[in-house]
């Protein structure tokens, strides 16, 4: 009973070692999340709709990744793909809607 | 059958949506709704104080901004201005020589539409074309030296009434559409317009401020605010409000700044230049 508990235990720091090597973030997962978040706010912009907490976001992003903490990186990354989709969905929306607020 | 009818009446009803505002650009009908919005809503405000912003809306606020008036914060800013408007550039020309009436008393024209470039021109523009015009490098939108001058202009057109015109030309139909839509779009991660605040929470406390309402905001600017511990121009207002919101700003006197700028002016149309204004 002892035996199979230390090997459980034993498989279970095994499995947790290769999971947290499987998922630390690596230069190239830094760049791809960049690159998605950076194509993201160029529609922003486009649409002249950027959002100030995507612009720190994507700063925060590089900064991370300059220091070599690409999970923190590719994290800030993310976070800014998702703040640049939604002033994009914000300002597709505005399109047509600010039509409603107006004073009648 | 039952959904059917479901689906047909959801199909009417998006029919329903309002497809008027998107149809037509009516001025006129815009100014008289706008109007009567602010004053319904605010019947006990005279229509001119609309113009003192969040004084009109809080007592306490005017009793405060009373006794502030009596040294007005804007005072070192109005004597640079008219030094500055006064001192000939270095061909010997002067601001006085760009404008009518030499300069005096004519804020209340601005911001016009010139048929010529097909553009909206502010006061804060003009003052820079002057300048080009006789040699000088432009001012910065955003700084002290052209918070002075547009200062001094508006202190020289107190009272005077907006007298805003658009132009029978459909550019300047479409630059008033533009600046309508600026105005009441929804932007930055807050999810405000400039309508959220000036509109539909005009009066209202934002913290420990007192929301002006958008009819009349423009009348008193430049104006010198406490909070920046100086004077701000128009694009700097505009700048901050963008940012507050937290939503990218645009350069300043951006054509869309310009436009919504042309906008509420035509909406204050009749209302007295009060500017510069002190604001908390």
């Amino acid at each position: 009973m002892f035996r199979h508990s230390l090997l459980g235990l034993a498989l279970v720091i095994c499995i947790g070692g290769l999971t947290t090597a499987a998922v630390a973030a690596s230069a190239d997962d830094f760049k791809a999340a960049y690159a998605k978040a950076e194509a993201a706010e160029k529609q922003a912009t486009a649409l002249k709709n950027q959002w100030t907490t995507t612009e720190a976001e994507l700063k925060a992003a590089q900064a991370a990744a300059k220091s070599g903490n690409y999970d923190e990186a590719v994290k800030r990354a993310q976070h800014a793909e998702a703040l640049a989709n939604a002033s994009i969905a914000q300002a597709k929306e505005q399109a047509t809607a600010w039509t409603q607020a107006v004073i009648r | 059958m039952h959904r059917a009818v479901l689906f047909a009446l959801a199909l009417l009803g998006l029919a329903a949506q309002p497809v008027f505002a998107a149809d037509s650009v009516n001025p006129q009908a815009d100014f008289k709704a706008f109007r009567d919005y602010f004053t319904k809503r605010f019947p006990k405000v005279p229509l001119n104080d609309f113009v003192n912003g969040p004084y009109s809306m809080n007592a306490d606020l005017r009793k405060q901004w009373v006794e502030i008036d009596a040294f007005p914060p804007y005072q070192f800013a109005l004597d640079k201005g008219r030094e500055m408007f006064e001192t000939p550039f270095k061909n010997g020309k002067t601001y006085a020589d760009c404008f009518p009436n030499k300069g005096i008393g004519i804020r209340q024209n601005y911001p016009y539409f010139d048929t010529k470039s097909g553009e909206v021109i502010t006061l804060d523009v003009a003052l820079n074309e002057c300048r080009q015009t006789n040699g000088e490098a432009p001012y910065d939108y955003t700084k002290d030296d052209m918070a002075a001058l547009t200062a001094y202009m508006a202190f020289t057109s107190r009272g005077k009434l907006f007298d805003i015109k658009i132009p029978d030309d459909p550019r300047a139909l479409a630059a008033y559409r533009k600046g309508e839509e600026y105005f009441y779009t929804r932007r930055g991660q807050l999810n405000f317009s400039c309508a959220s605040c000036h509109v539909q929470s005009a009066g209202n406390h934002i913290r420990t401020e007192v929301l002006a309402p958008a009819l009349g905001l423009v009348a008193a600017l430049p104006i010198y605010r406490s909070e920046w511990g100086g004077m701000g121009t128009t694009s700097r207002r505009f700048i901050t409000c963008n940012s507050q919101v937290r939503a990218v700003p645009l350069q300043a006197e951006d054509e869309f700044y310009r436009d919504v700028e042309y906008y509420l002016s035509y909406m204050s149309n009749g209302l007295p230049i009060s500017g510069p204004g002190a604001r908390p």
